[in-house]
């Protein structure tokens, strides 16, 4: 879709500045959006991304003010409507999706009547407007349209809330629709739907949109343009094409080199000798199971990455593992020796040798200790150094982590997120560990952070040695760090094996819709990828009887192992 | 650790009433020993106003109220500060003990503080005074039991809500010691939370203990105490004189300055939890 | 369904507690040193009198049945001579309790309205001096003790203006003009004594609600901020702040008994703090059970109130 320039734009925003107090928010950022026409706004957290796309509908969140420029709608400003006005404006000529639907729904009232108060307060009749919304729900692929609306939010899932939202902000026929992160929460495979339910809507309301995220994959497929934020100010704006194709600032390059060029990690043959073998695992939360029959292997000094969605059991699988968790049956075999179940049972030896790092490194790092305690407490811990031996190996491990020595008198509320988890990596590496599992060690990072941990990790591997086992949903990870892939869905593995066996054909019917889903910045990914993806409730079939699901998998690598190359690492020994 | 290394920046809404605490307790540590009168001596007549001789007047029987200020004040606030001490011990250790321990140890000592939380400590303490008396080691026991069941609720879900921490639960990967986890890693991070309580219980038990004494059922005589002494002088409001109300002030003047001084500890954090009961 | 089995639970937790409640009272006779009648008496008891109040107590029975045989007295009314003034003790209880209501009754018609109001006050001007000035105020009053607050205003509108009277008795021959006016004062101590506590929580219930991303959502819809409040917060609101108010009323109900000391206000609470002086202990006994049922009642009430006015609970999936 071509923007028309020869059209009035519908917005423009003239050098808008916002502070939180004295901290600058946005450096003057402008731009026009054109009826019809799509922005994408990218940028890390801290960008001011959200702030812009709030301050569209005049609104500020608490503690920041507008301290110059202006935001105009139709060429009128919209910071200075009288109240009255204003409210004709949000809610009907400019509308919001949030990126929580689950808290942003109101939890006493119906979604109907949530989504109907806007159009309710243009003094429309009860009935068209119900019709209106069902029409929205049916194209939105919402089940059963007709009586969708009397569900209160809590009944029903985080896919189909943010397509409600997306009904309640389409419903009033806006002229500009404003998306703050709407898929960011969401499973790769709800996000596809979601995504692709978002962009037909739009396109068939005519209304134009300002669409925020923090994927640049996500962005271009469904921005004409694209604007790029960095720290409240505009980096690079342009049509999605020519930014994706010839960006010219170097930020922009090195957020586009984050979601397609990753240079896949060097393959390893040599190892063949398994530091952890899993045999037969299985878990329960009382009597849930959580996971059954899991078999896996992590070979010495390499990567297997463990995949899957929310509630695929993978991160149950690092607890059972470190022993967080007691397995319900099968073994575990580390370092040649059977692994006990408990935490207690475990000797010093044996916990030292496997260390965990955590998803947010916030709350993994005890905000009362300095950086220098942290690290040190393993030193000290599991080798007895003498306090200026472990200052002197803490500062040797700060390096290796690429911060300085004088990090180790800092507490962690003065790192930021990149430099958090990296302390947490030197303290997994203090111990000297054989093996460290990663639970989604990136999820929680802005992407160029999420690279550089990534480098710093497959770095260290190089140098020591280390074998990791790095559970993500992050599917564009998987291929820069991981020498074997374990897919999980539902407790179980459905497929398993080297690298460039499970991402090359013939795919695993999951492992390709996983893969498919990812997003990219190729144009018309979104509308392959929908073709493509299959009736959900097929594989959804399948699992009840899973005995089907894991023997097709168990066939699968074993027909890799005669045809491609032995693959230690593996199903059923 | 330099927590506490600057003044600069706290607000008067701290300071002041810090400073006003730290006075008092001076007064009342060395003022008998400083002063002329002795607190049981009879200097005039009764309810004398205030003068320069007896700069808070004198008492029902004519004895100099400052000096009975002072001297009460070491009954009532020693008390009150060894009913917060002694619950704060027993409180926050069964707290800890129930959270770490968990299963039928965590479940029975919940629901017992629950049972004995369901019933006003105020109706409690009369009824266990109608049946042992007055005595001091019944107070500071009824008391204490009242004051560490709040203390085991705000340790116990403390302690839990930061042993779910990861970085607790790095600790116990590590193969770290419970004396580490809970002293070096659980209480550090509970300890603002759990100082302000301590100082809201000390105000608890003063003014629990002052309004039991004003009954008449409190610390028994010949030991003036601040609620003890408003209940003697409360004739004297009859006659339109203000005598009760100087030891029922110092009541007020102290629980405000210690609630202020809570209060702006669990701000300054960013932790507030209810100050409240 | 949720809600009932929610609720039957929070009842039997209640019943239970109450069953707590009439054991400890129960056992605090039990509790007396050596034998009770004796300890009651005294030792210049004549053996008589000794036997007689060992009969008027069911001492002679075995613990179990005079539990039993107490609870069921009670039941039905049947509460037994004081044992000071040798007087029947329900009449009496019924005068005591209905003055005690009235007094708590009129302190919560006041003090209810006026804490909402205040509390919704602050947490809409949240963080403004006006909040600010009613945060101060509202812990001073929470740190003053009943007494303090009780003797100002008897210094100062009853002694100094002389508009109420410094006697708060009433006895049913005054009209409820009379009446009223003469517990105006100990009821406006019980409101400073409660108001702060209840507006506090009220505050912290309207703030959290307010935090909630669907109210931000609800101003990007265009609602006013009157639709905001009355349609958005309200409802969500009315649960927690319905919990505030059934717990500060019981906090109420035992804030009366020094209130009534202070002011000799013929209650009930006034009457129990006198036989305890006193060792009347069926009075006593009595007395804390009502006390102690009232105040389990009322938390229960607030229990209730939040599941009741829980959407998630009142909508399961």
């Amino acid at each position: 879709m071509e923007t028309t320039n020869a059209a009035q734009p519908i917005l423009q925003v003239r050098d808008l500045r916002v502070q939180a107090g004295s901290q600058p928010i946005l450096k003057g950022v402008s731009f026009d959006l054109y009826p019809g026409e799509v922005l994408g706004l990218i940028g890390e957290s801290g960008a001011g991304k959200s702030t812009l796309g709030l301050a569209a509908l005049g609104h500020m969140r608490g503690g920041c003010a507008c301290v110059g420029g202006e935001v105009l709608f139709r060429g009128q400003d919209v910071f200075s409507l009288p109240p009255r006005q204003a409210g004709m404006l949000r809610g009907r000529k400019i509308t919001y999706v949030a990126q929580s639907a689950a808290a942003s729904f109101n939890p006493a009232y119906t979604l109907q009547s949530q989504i109907a108060e806007p159009l309710r307060r243009g003094g429309g009749a009860s009935a068209p407007i119900a019709r209106t919304i069902r029409n929205l729900f049916r194209r939105l692929g919402l089940p059963q349209p007709d009586i969708f609306g009397a569900r209160y939010p809590h009944q029903v899932s985080g896919g189909q809330l943010q397509r409600a939202m997306t009904a309640m902000a389409l419903a009033p026929e806006p002229d500009i629709v404003v998306f703050d992160e709407p898929t960011t929460a969401l499973d790769v495979t709800t996000q596809l739907e979601v995504l692709a339910a978002i962009k037909q809507a739009i396109r068939e309301e005519g209304s134009a949109a300002l669409y925020i995220s923090h994927d640049l994959a996500v962005v271009s497929q469904i921005s004409d343009r694209i604007m790029v934020l960095r720290h409240g100010q505009t980096v690079e704006e342009g049509t999605t094409r020519e930014l994706i194709d010839t960006p010219k600032q170097d930020y922009t390059r090195r957020l586009l080199n984050v979601s397609h060029a990753v240079v896949p990690a060097a393959v390893r043959e040599e190892a063949e000798d398994e530091v952890l073998s899993i045999r037969g695992l299985s878990a329960r939360y009382g009597s849930v199971p959580v996971l059954e029959d899991v078999t896996l292997g992590v070979r010495r000094g390499t990567t297997l990455a463990v995949v899957g969605e929310s509630g695929s059991g993978k991160s149950t699988l690092a607890k059972v593992v470190t022993g967080l968790v007691p397995a319900a049956g099968g073994t575990l075999t580390f370092a040649g020796k059977a692994l006990r179940p408990t935490l207690k049972a475990r000797d010093k030896d044996t916990l030292r040798r496997m260390q965990m790092i955590f998803q947010i490194p916030d709350t993994a790092l005890n905000p009362r200790q300095t950086v220098g305690e942290i690290i040190g407490r393993p030193l000290s811990f599991y080798f007895g150094l003498p306090r200026a031996a472990v200052e002197r190996r803490v500062a040797n491990l700060l390096r290796d982590i690429e911060l300085g020595p004088e990090f180790a008198r800092r507490y962690p509320s003065e790192l930021s997120g990149g430099q958090k988890q990296r302390v947490c990596i030197a303290r997994a590496l203090a111990a000297d560990p054989d093996l460290i599992i990663c639970d989604e060690v990136t999820s929680a990072l802005d992407p160029l952070v999420a690279e550089g941990i990534i480098k710093l990790l497959r770095r260290l591997q190089q140098e020591k040695g280390v074998s990791y086992i790095f559970i993500t949903h992050d599917l564009g990870t998987v291929k820069a760090i991981a020498h074997d892939i374990a897919v999980m869905r539902r407790g179980r593995v459905v497929d398993c094996g080297a690298r460039d066996a499970v991402l090359s054909p013939p795919f695993h019917p999951y492992t390709e819709l996983l893969f498919t889903s990812l997003p990219t910045t190729r144009e018309g990914w979104l509308e392959e990828a929908l073709a493509k993806q299959p009736d959900p409730d097929a594989l959804d079939g399948t699992v009840p009887g899973a005995g089907q699901e894991a023997g097709q998998a168990n066939a699968r690598t074993g027909h890799r192992r005669g045809a491609d190359r032995p693959v230690a690492s593996g199903l059923g020994g | 650790m330099t927590r506490f290394t600057s003044l600069r920046g706290v607000p008067l809404s701290t300071w002041l009433p810090l400073g006003v605490l730290i006075v008092i307790t001076l007064a009342v540590a060395v003022g008998p020993a400083v002063l002329p009168y002795r607190a049981e001596e009879i200097v005039g007549d009764l309810w004398e106003p205030m003068s320069w001789a007896h700069p808070l007047g004198t008492d029902q029987l004519g004895r100099d109220m400052l000096a009975r200020v002072l001297e009460g004040g070491r009954t009532s606030l020693s008390l009150a500060a060894v009913i917060a001490g002694l619950a704060f011990l027993f409180g926050s250790g069964a707290g800890l003990t129930a959270a770490f321990l968990g299963g039928w140890v965590d479940t029975a000592l919940s629901r017992a503080v629950d049972l004995l939380m369901a019933f006003p400590p105020l109706i409690f303490a009369l009824l266990a005074i109608a049946v042992l008396g007055n005595s001091i080691p019944v107070l500071v026991t009824v008391l204490t039991l009242f004051e560490a069941l709040r203390i085991f609720r705000l340790t116990r879900s403390l302690a839990m809500e930061i042993a779910v921490q990861e970085f607790v639960a790095v600790a116990r990967l590590r193969g770290e010691g419970i004396g580490w986890i809970l002293f070096r890693e659980i209480l550090p991070n509970g300890m603002v939370p759990l100082m302000a309580e301590l100082a809201i219980r000390f105000v608890f038990g003063l003014l629990f203990l002052s309004s039991l004494s004003f009954l008449g059922l409190g610390v028994p005589p010949p030991a003036p105490d601040w609620g003890g002494m408003v209940r003697d002088n409360a004739p004297a409001v009859g006659f339109g004189l203000t005598a009760p109300l100087v030891p029922a002030a110092m009541i007020a003047i102290v629980a405000v300055c210690v609630n202020l001084v809570a209060d702006s500890l669990l701000h300054t954090r960013g932790r507030s939890r209810s100050a409240e009961g | 369904m949720v809600l009932t089995r929610l609720i039957a639970k929070r009842l039997f937790g209640a019943l239970v507690t109450l069953w707590f409640v009439t054991v400890l009272i129960f056992l605090a006779v039990e509790c007396l040193p050596g034998d009770a009648a004796e300890a009651l008496l005294g030792k210049d008891a004549t053996p008589v009198a000794v036997e007689n109040l060992r009969a008027e107590l069911h001492l002679n029975d075995p613990p179990l049945e005079r539990y039993v045989g107490w609870l069921s007295r009670v039941a039905v009314g049947d509460l037994g001579k004081s044992l000071t003034t040798n007087r029947p003790i329900a009449p009496m209880l019924a005068t005591r309790l209905s003055n005690t209501l009235f007094l708590a009754a009129t302190a919560a018609a006041i003090a209810v309205p006026l804490a909402i109001i205040l509390g919704l006050v602050s947490a809409l001007y949240r963080g403004t001096r006006l909040d600010r000035i009613i945060s101060v105020l509202s812990l001073a009053s929470i740190s003053f003790p009943e007494f303090f607050v009780g003797y100002i205003l008897l210094v100062v509108f009853a002694l100094n203006l002389g508009w109420f009277p410094v006697l708060s008795g009433i006895n049913a021959d005054m009209g409820l003009g009379e009446q009223l006016h003469r517990i105006v004062l100990p009821a406006l101590t019980l409101v400073c004594l409660v108001l702060a506590y209840m507006m506090r929580m009220t505050r912290a219930a309207v703030i959290n609600v307010l935090s909630n991303p669907y109210i931000e959502m609800a101003e990007l819809k265009g609602c006013s901020r009157r639709e905001i409040i009355v349609r958005h917060a309200f409802v969500n609101a009315i649960g927690p702040v319905a919990n505030v108010v059934a717990l500060s009323l019981a906090y109420l109900v035992v804030g009366v008994v020094v209130v009534e000391v202070v002011f000799t206000y013929p209650g009930l609470g006034q009457w129990m703090v006198d036989s305890v002086s006193k060792q009347d202990i069926l009075v006593v006994q009595i007395c804390g059970l009502i006390f102690g049922a009232t105040y389990i009642g009322l938390n229960l009430t607030a229990d209730i109130v939040a599941v009741l006015f829980n959407p998630k609970l009142r909508h399961p999936r």
